[in-house]
């Protein structure tokens, strides 16, 4: 028998972080065909980089995605240095390794943030909380080095707007140090865990042939075979002065996936701390004045694969097109192979496993309308939910409950 | 035989234009019926990877710029193709040599209103379903 049901997933679901809107068609439990509908997000970016200035541009890009928000800035300043004749013979040598040390540390913060919310939606709320524990020190980093958690304005043409001080080194290095562990941790958590593997192995299978054919670029590529890698094809930063491995996984199911990330983020810290150890004093800006007209193409290793920029100049103070290309637009669209022929319960870990990039807040203020004032801050919160907490133990007592077993939703 | 090399003897008299920005960065212009050919050259037989194209509106004229990166060397090929008819732009899809151009040719074809020959699917990507027709966001509005 045969008997099409449309099931939406989108485009705001609880499953999705970012409005994305799947229309999967399902016989029975088995996904035979799906509809990608993007674009709620659209904001009009390219266009609008046409009337900003280059110095502006920096930080237009930076608030393309909250979470590769080094990456966007970085790519942009890289295609606008090609122009100038290449990041190599323009930017100081220091500079080089703090773009490098922002850009892995912006790899770790995502990369843990894809792993909670992987855990998250196969029901294992463990690693979903611990994975985000662990991603605030990385982001007390970012704080640190350059004021902010997210958005870090770090990148302009010619240079990095802000040093790392040298009393700050020791710092992030011992921050460095207590995330190994906790990386072990999640190491042993997924990769050794028979639960996962036997929840994630051989399900959302992209082969190496639909890989190239999808033009699918980073850690989804990779999982696939396809040995690429921006960041040792053509180095950019500090990159090729230190010593680190692409990883490379064969099975291309989620997986592989979940692996490639986990390994990435090891590589992440040895290549930090070679940076730290390896940065030169000295200058670290160029001072550009002014750009000459020509074509110049940026491209860096974003979490999520090869993010392009490419921009146009006419030797005015704006640029004439600049073509931004997210690694998402060319990954979102390998489900279209990558979830078909799967049950619908290992549809959507397979949507997620290709890391759609999204935007979240991480702090949360209640203000009221009438005068704006604060009513409630993150302590607040804490307070709310300890004492919904301890009402929650009160009701199981009263209730007689206090022999069941508590079981998470997932059971 | 290295891969520039090879693109330069294959294509021969098919590049009217050839320009090496830096030792990485390649563009070269082709006719615009030689497009399919050329990029089932490019990508099947060299097996280098579409990174994406680039669509933009010119004076006289639509330009697309196809990027294609060879991660061997890190050196991207950047094919530039002239559409000279501005009233009706049109030129022959690539989706059908691999799915992975599908995206941006919907893209370009309602940013900028470049109609794709056999694409399977040519339907709004990120503009709503009832964007009003003729209206293209990345054109320039030249009238007087």
């Amino acid at each position: 028998m045969s008997h099409k049901v449309i099931v939406p997933i989108g485009p705001y679901h609880p499953l999705q972080d970012e409005p994305e809107f799947f229309q999967l068609y399902v016989e029975g439990e088995k996904v035979v065909d799906i509809d990608i509908f993007i674009g709620y997000n659209h904001r009009g970016i390219e266009k609008l980089s046409e009337s900003k200035h280059y110095d502006q541009v920096a930080f237009l890009v930076e608030r393309i995605c909250g979470i590769c928000s080094s990456s966007h800035p970085y790519a942009y300043v890289l295609a606008v240095e090609d122009i100038l004749g290449g990041e190599k013979n323009l930017v100081p040598e220091r500079a080089l390794y703090i773009r490098t040390i922002i850009d892995e540390l912006q790899r770790i913060h995502s990369h843990l943030l894809w792993l909670g919310l992987a855990g998250h939606f196969i029901g294992y709320n463990t690693v979903w909380m611990w994975a985000w524990k662990y991603r605030e020190p990385v982001l007390d980093m970012f704080e640190m080095i350059t004021g902010n958690r997210n958005n870090y304005a770090m990148f302009k043409v010619g240079g990095v707007r802000r040093d790392i001080k040298d009393e700050d080194i020791p710092v992030l290095k011992k921050a460095l140090d207590d995330l190994v562990p906790a990386l072990d941790m999640f190491k042993g958590a997924c990769m050794d865990d028979p639960v996962i593997q036997a929840r994630l192995k051989g399900i959302g299978i992209l082969t190496r042939k639909q890989a190239i054919d999808w033009c699918v670029i980073g850690p989804t590529a990779r999982a696939s075979g396809v040995n690429i890698d921006v960041r040792r094809d053509e180095p950019y930063g500090a990159c090729d002065h230190i010593n680190w491995n692409v990883i490379v996984e064969k099975d291309g199911d989620v997986f592989a996936k979940t692996v490639v990330r986990i390994l990435e983020m090891y590589e992440c810290v040895s290549m930090i701390r070679q940076c730290l150890d390896k940065m030169p004093k000295g200058e670290i800006d160029a001072d550009v004045k002014e750009i000459p007209p020509g074509e110049g193409i940026g491209r860096v290793e974003a979490p999520r694969g090869e993010c392009f920029h490419y921009i146009k100049s006419d030797g005015t103070n704006r640029p004439v097109r600049h073509k931004v290309r997210a690694p998402s637009f060319m990954n979102v669209a390998s489900n279209k192979v990558a979830a078909v022929g799967q049950t619908i319960s290992d549809a959507t870990i397979t949507l997620a496993a290709v890391d759609p990039c999204y935007c979240c807040t991480e702090r949360v203020a209640v203000i009221k309308r009438s005068d704006n004032k604060k009513i409630m801050n993150g302590w607040d919160l804490i307070k709310l939910s300890q004492e919904k907490t301890e009402q929650l133990k009160k009701d199981i007592r009263v209730l007689g409950y206090q022999d069941l077993e508590i079981r998470g939703l997932g059971d | 035989m290295n891969i520039r090399e090879r693109i330069k003897e294959d294509l021969g008299s098919k590049i009217t234009y050839w320009q090496e920005t830096n030792s990485r960065r390649i563009y070269f212009t082709i006719d615009k019926k030689d497009i399919f050919k050329t990029v089932e050259f490019m990508f099947r037989k060299l097996g280098l990877r579409f990174a994406i194209a680039s669509g933009m509106e010119m004076a006289t004229d639509f330009e697309i710029l196809y990027h294609f990166s060879y991660d061997k060397t890190g050196e991207i090929y950047s094919m530039r193709v002239l559409i000279e008819d501005k009233k009706n732009p049109e030129i022959d899809s690539i989706s059908s040599i691999f799915p992975g151009a599908e995206w941006i040719e919907r893209e370009m074809w309602e940013l900028l209103g470049i109609n794709f020959k056999g694409h399977p699917n040519l339907k709004h990507l990120l503009l709503c379903e009832d964007w009003p027709e003729g209206e293209y966001p990345l054109r320039h509005k030249n009238e007087p």
